[in-house]
């Protein structure tokens, strides 16, 4: 089952040319990797992906998903449980796998930025969206964040369901890579 | 998902500063006499109009808050990804800050026509205006937040933006108020409804065109 088809797409960002002739087809249970240089585009693939920016050309199919960027999107002077329950009601599994269980009931205010990567991470793990789009998922993760998370991944690919990670970074595992300005 | 999502924005309205408009509303109400003088029959005339420019201002000072933080945050963007329209989320904020802003002003207004002496008959009409026009100034609002969301100084282009569309709405508001004529009513109910049924759309539009 394909959870996502990029077609020969191209993109424009503030009038200029950042990547076209991506094609790839991401399907149940498979993993990638967009790697590349800063500023190549790989966030913007991620939310041309989610359906956040147009395509300039090309075709793109995605089945629903779920995004985790560097936007936290949830509200600062609630709890961290609250907040996240806003998106999803069961959280509790997705904050315990991430290891933030604990801070179910700290204001949101008071995290680390650590703390609020763990969480959006949670709020994707709390979807039931079979395709996870992952906008660098290893920043300000430590390594037993790293750990967890590769965890999840492995969980959520073998239910059946796709990640596709934009990352310089290696993330653990084996990931088909696809390079951006190569 | 869209009552959640009134209620949360009611939330934040309300627990943030939602007194602050109302306080600059009787602010300025309390300003009026000392500007014109206390001439009791001066004041009474005026008073209503005074008060729409009171609250038209007043609609302003939250205007950085309704939008913006939820775009910069990726709320947005989320609400999106959870199959929500953003016209969905327009109608949806649009409530919200009626609900936080309209009922509160409507309070106000009875200490404020007491400071400028308005007579039970004005002050039911100038209570029946806001009734009417306070949905569309919150419309009007919310669509003007949208289009400044993310641009430096937002605060001073919106007051730019908001208040010479909001002038009919004072117009007719404040003709009624005068002179409780129904064709005045009718008017400013008809401008209230067309900024409600437009301002989903061109907050709709605004949030698609801010995201990159």
């Amino acid at each position: 089952m394909t959870l996502l088809r990029f077609e020969d797409v191209s993109l424009h960002r503030g009038g200029r040319l950042l990547f076209e002739g991506v094609s790839f087809v991401l399907g149940a249970g498979e993993r990638l990797q967009v790697t590349g240089q800063n500023g190549v585009g790989k966030s913007s693939l991620i939310r041309l992906a989610a359906g956040l920016l147009r395509e300039a050309s090309g075709r793109i199919e995605r089945s629903p998903l779920a995004l985790a960027d560097d936007n936290v999107a949830v509200d600062r002077e609630l709890t961290l449980k609250q907040a996240l329950s806003f998106w999803d009601g069961s959280v509790g599994t997705a904050m315990e796998a991430l290891g933030i269980a604990c801070l179910a009931e700290v204001p949101v205010r008071l995290l680390s930025s650590g703390q609020l990567k763990r969480s959006t991470l949670a709020r994707v793990a709390a979807s039931d969206a079979k395709l996870w789009l992952l906008d660098e998922p290893l920043n300000a993760l430590d390594g037993d964040g790293a750990e967890r998370l590769s965890r999840i991944i492995d969980a959520h690919l073998t239910a059946g369901g796709a990640v596709l990670a934009a990352s310089h970074q290696a993330i653990a595992g084996e990931w088909p890579k696809l390079e951006l300005g190569a | 998902m869209i009552g959640a999502l009134i209620l949360r924005d009611l939330r934040r309205g309300l627990a943030g500063a939602a007194w602050l408009p109302v306080a600059f509303f009787l602010l300025v109400a309390t300003l009026v006499p000392f500007a014109v003088g206390p001439d009791a029959q001066l004041l009474a005339r005026i008073g209503p109009g005074a008060l729409w420019i009171a609250a038209l201002t007043a609609a302003l000072l939250p205007i950085e808050r309704l939008i913006e933080p939820d775009r910069a945050d990726g709320v947005l963007d989320q609400l999106a990804l959870h199959g929500v329209a953003d016209e969905t989320t327009a109608v949806a904020k649009i409530a919200a800050h009626w609900l936080s802003f309209g009922p509160l002003l409507f309070i106000a207004a009875f200490p404020a026509a007491v400071l400028l002496g308005i007579d039970p008959a004005a002050l039911k009409r100038l209570l029946l205006s806001i009734w009417i026009g306070t949905p569309g100034l919150a419309a009007l609002a919310v669509a003007v937040a949208a289009l400044t969301a993310g641009l430096p100084r937002a605060g001073s282009i919106a007051g730019l933006l908001l208040l010479p569309v909001a002038v009919p709405l004072l117009i007719f508001a404040a003709a009624f108020c005068g002179d409780g004529s129904n064709q005045a009513l009718a008017l400013e109910a008809a401008i209230s409804i067309l900024l409600l049924a437009g301002a989903p759309f061109v907050t709709a539009a605004a949030i698609r065109a801010a995201r990159t």
